[in-house]
């Protein structure tokens, strides 16, 4: 139970994957200039990180290994990331179009995050097992959404403040995410993982 | 070893294949099927000038919406605005054909320039040094910021650091028009036989200390135009095309040869 507090303690706060490890950063400055897209975009992720750290997992132990292909381990994960992603594309696109709408180009551009890949090969690498791998995946997605809210609410309060000229706009925003970053280094050493 | 991978990631993508089809038959979401007749339709340059991110955005505001108009496609002009309106049922008025036009002369042997610039090629760039590199405050700079817009490639720089426009290839879309940082671009109907090229709100000694062709005010050709088309404004002329006759006399009249004659 510990283990797993720590996990999940580690990717949210400590390796948050956005702020940490620089995954994830084109939704991450894409979708983060309203908190409600953002809450939405962070969703997304989380249902996808989830349900692609365990899926990933288990073709890495059953189909993987077994036959003795780990040189397709990228194809086989890109293939879970993409099916998973377009699945949720159509349920989402059903269910709450609103959000589909909000979403745009972004949605389908999970597909190539890099957080997503990257979290499946790192469960691999640290050798979790399905368990550990799953809430590794959950917590990472959390740690992504609570970067991309924190940086949307930032934001949201920049459009009203008197930024120089020059830095208006993206710059600022680019300074906004260097800040957070080295905020979120406070935090290691917090837990050694 | 090959025959194992083969397999697995077949029969992979089989399963995944298999769920994604069963979900998109569960939720299937229903379209309008002019939405896709309206693309069908349309020029898909995806360029903007109607006002939405891309053509097939547009087909769904034009299909959906009753306020929006059918004939917002600049680049198909009024034959695709006569399709659209077709499929969605909405009256169509007439507009012309469109296209853009430099206001600006001054090219590299007319206007000196006024340092040696070497930066980025972009004018938006050169902008932010001291107004850019020429010594008239409103004119090209010439460094294809325009070119590099255009999404049907109609414009292009000349040897003498002017943009050219294909009068063919142009659209009227006005992407032109939206980034070029001296705001010296015009959208005209494609049919006009003068205007004036030059934007040089100066007054006449400025202007003709620095360009040879530029625009000194002098208000010629709005006294002399028969159908009271021309008025000065700003020290420039401005021409209303509804009022103009295209009877090319200002060109002749103009002392500084800023009214330009469409061949």
């Amino acid at each position: 139970m510990g283990e797993i507090f720590l996990i999940f303690l580690s990717a949210v706060l400590v390796n948050n994957f956005v702020l940490a490890r620089f995954l994830g950063i084109c939704p991450f400055l894409g979708v983060s200039k309203k908190v409600e897209t953002a809450v939405g975009m962070g969703m997304a992720v989380v249902f996808v990180m989830t349900l692609a750290s365990s899926a990933t997992w288990l073709i890495q132990r059953f189909i993987l290994e077994p036959f003795h292909i780990h040189v397709l381990q990228t194809i086989a994960f890109i293939l879970v990331i993409a099916s998973l992603v377009q699945l949720v594309e159509t349920v989402l696109r059903k269910v709450v179009p609103t959000l589909y709408e909000a979403l745009g180009i972004y949605l389908p551009l999970i597909t190539t995050n890099c957080a997503i890949l990257g979290l499946a090969i790192l469960n691999i690498q640290k050798e979790y097992n399905l368990i550990k791998s799953t809430i590794f995946g959950f917590s990472a997605s959390i740690g992504f959404m609570l970067a991309l809210i924190l940086m949307a609410g930032i934001r949201e309060q920049l459009e009203f403040a008197p930024v120089p000229k020059p830095l208006k706009g993206i710059p600022v925003s680019l300074i906004t995410a260097g800040l957070m970053s080295l905020a979120f280094m406070g935090f290691s050493g917090l837990v050694k993982m | 070893m090959i025959l194992e991978a083969a397999i697995s990631l077949g029969g992979l993508g089989l399963l995944f294949s298999l769920c994604l089809g069963l979900a998109s038959k569960r939720f299937y979401v229903e379209v309008d099927p002019r939405v896709g007749r309206v693309i069908e339709v349309l020029p898909g340059a995806n360029c903007g000038a109607c006002g939405c991110p891309g053509c097939s955005k547009y087909a769904e505001h034009v299909v959906m919406e009753p306020e929006v108009p059918a004939n917002l496609c600049i680049p198909g002009g009024g034959e695709v605005a006569k399709e659209v309106g077709h499929i969605t049922g909405k009256e169509v008025e007439e507009t012309g054909k469109k296209r853009a036009f430099i206001l600006c002369s001054g090219s590299k042997d007319r206007v000196a320039k006024s340092f040696n610039y070497q930066g980025i090629e972009d004018c938006r760039a050169a902008l932010l040094l001291f107004s850019g590199n020429k010594s008239c405050p409103y004119g090209c700079l010439g460094f294809g910021t325009c070119v590099n817009a255009c999404p049907f490639e109609a414009i292009e720089i000349n040897e003498l650091g002017l943009p050219v426009i294909d009068k063919e290839r142009c659209t009227g879309c006005g992407r032109c028009k939206d980034v070029c940082p001296k705001g010296i671009i015009e959208i005209y109907p494609k049919d006009i036989k003068v205007y004036i090229a030059c934007s040089n709100k100066d007054k006449g000694k400025v202007v003709k200390d620095i360009c040879a062709v530029g625009c000194i005010g002098c208000s010629i050709c709005a006294k002399r135009c028969e159908s009271g088309a021309i008025e000065i404004k700003d020290n420039l002329p401005k021409i209303s095309y509804d009022k103009c006759t295209q009877c090319k006399d200002c060109v002749g009249r103009c002392p500084q040869g800023s009214m330009v004659a469409v061949s």
